[in-house]
């Protein structure tokens, strides 16, 4: 199955600011998006206007050639989106927080266990997730990527905390999303090598 | 990659998971669950020793002090309600879940009423032995307060919605929450009172029974616009 996510003429203003005017992309699956630009320069607002969490002043994000505005529960139905904050619950474990996330939206067939030795973590399993360090934090927020039957991956600066061996594993992973048919819009600072189709959205 | 018939969680999960979910934070931060309690339990007995022992006058204002109380240990809950979940970038994820947003803050209210007012109700008995209130007053008085903290967690969620963004946002949440809460409390605490007077009172319970329903159906959208609002 393929699908598109494609955008016209964006343009967002926080407040009186301008933060990016006339942005366009169109995704296929199997390709990667990469968002650039300066600390600042809009990248982040960029990703949750693609999400539909900032109104913006002008301009369509479409997915599957329908706005997304008019199948808002279709398309998040259809992402994950892994922000600069991992959005999981301190107090509770790994494990707990994965099965929360797992009531929310469309589940693969992999199963925990084995995403959880993938990405290092399963023996974190009995602590709760404040006593991680950040780096582990996103491996778990990783895991509910991972977990998600869902072709559309958003990340947000996905290589923070992140040691070489991680920084590794996200493209590694990244690259067999993409394999699979999957698409993966990416807000990034350091030089991504993924070899797979990718289109690039800079801003100033 | 994606199969068609891919499995979609159902409408209602994502109420019983955000439910469950917070039961069971709430299990791991008893703290969070005990303050309201703790000072409703305070004011209530407190009262009474300040007005002194009077029987008469204990009576007489029982069901004000008992509702007042509730409604504040209430709104000191209130505050918490989306916090954490703003803070940590949780709420971010659920309004980007294919999950509905009213269904979604219908179960956080949940949770939120289950730690907050039922605990309330349970209390409240022992708490009324302090007013010598009879049995048949006491059945009474958690009835009211059943149906009236169901409103007033519904209302809240509102408020909460609305300032999450603004950090310290508490006094304007209980200025928001207070006008709509006055009718809970003027009727709630004239219910008791009729019935601690030996008159029928049946009208109070289904004027809160009714509020009860009007807020079950419209608080969850207002709460879900809020939210989105919150979050731009």
């Amino acid at each position: 199955m393929t699908a598109q996510l494609s955008a016209e003429n964006l343009t967002l203003f926080r407040g009186d600011r301008c933060l990016f005017r006339g942005v366009g992309f169109a995704l296929n699956s199997g390709e990667l998006l990469i968002l650039e630009g300066s600390n600042g320069s809009g990248k982040t607002s960029l990703m949750k206007a693609i999400v539909g969490m900032l109104d913006l002043e002008k301009g369509v994000v479409s997915w599957n050639g329908m706005p997304v505005a008019e199948q808002r529960q279709v398309f998040h139905g259809a992402l994950v989106w892994t922000a600069h904050r991992v959005g999981l619950k301190a107090d509770l474990t790994l494990v707990e927080n994965l099965r929360f996330e797992a009531a929310l939206r469309p589940q693969g067939s992999d199963d925990l266990e084995t995403v959880l030795e993938r990405l290092e973590i399963s023996r974190l399993k009995p602590l709760p997730l404040r006593s991680l360090s950040a780096g582990q934090q996103r491996r778990v927020a990783l895991a509910r990527m991972l977990l998600a039957d869902v072709p559309l991956w958003l990340m947000d600066e996905p290589f923070t905390n992140l040691d070489r061996e991680g920084r590794a594993l996200v493209m590694e992973l990244v690259k067999e999303h993409l394999d699979k048919g999957g698409m993966c819009v990416m807000a990034a600072h350091q030089d991504v090598e993924i070899d797979a189709p990718v289109k690039k959205v800079v801003l100033q | 990659m994606t199969n068609p018939e891919r499995h979609m969680p159902s409408m209602t999960s994502g109420l019983l998971a955000v439910a469950r979910r917070d039961l069971l934070l709430a299990w791991k931060r008893p703290g969070d669950v005990l303050n309201p309690l703790f000072f409703f339990a305070m004011v209530c007995t407190l009262f009474p020793l300040a007005v002194g022992p009077s029987a008469e006058q204990l009576t007489f204002s029982g069901p004000g002090v008992l509702w007042v109380a509730a409604l504040l240990a209430m709104l000191i809950s209130l505050n918490s309600l989306f916090i954490s979940d703003f803070d940590d970038g949780s709420l971010e994820q659920l309004l980007i879940s294919p999950q509905p947003l009213p269904l979604v803050g219908l179960g956080k209210t949940i949770s939120h009423w289950l730690t907050s007012g039922l605990p309330l109700v349970l209390v409240s008995p022992i708490v009324a032995i302090t007013y010598r209130m009879p049995g048949d007053v006491v059945l009474v008085l958690m009835l009211t307060l059943t149906l009236g903290t169901v409103s007033l967690s519904l209302l809240g969620s509102i408020g909460a919605a609305l300032t999450v963004g603004l950090h310290r946002g508490t006094a304007l949440l209980s200025l928001l929450i207070l006008p709509l809460s006055m009718p809970v409390l003027i009727i709630g605490a004239n219910t008791v009172s009729l019935a601690a007077g030996n008159e029928t009172y049946s009208a109070g319970i289904w004027a809160l029974a009714a509020y009860a329903v009007g807020t079950l159906s419209l608080a969850p959208y207002a709460t879900a616009a809020a939210l989105r609002i919150s979050n731009e």
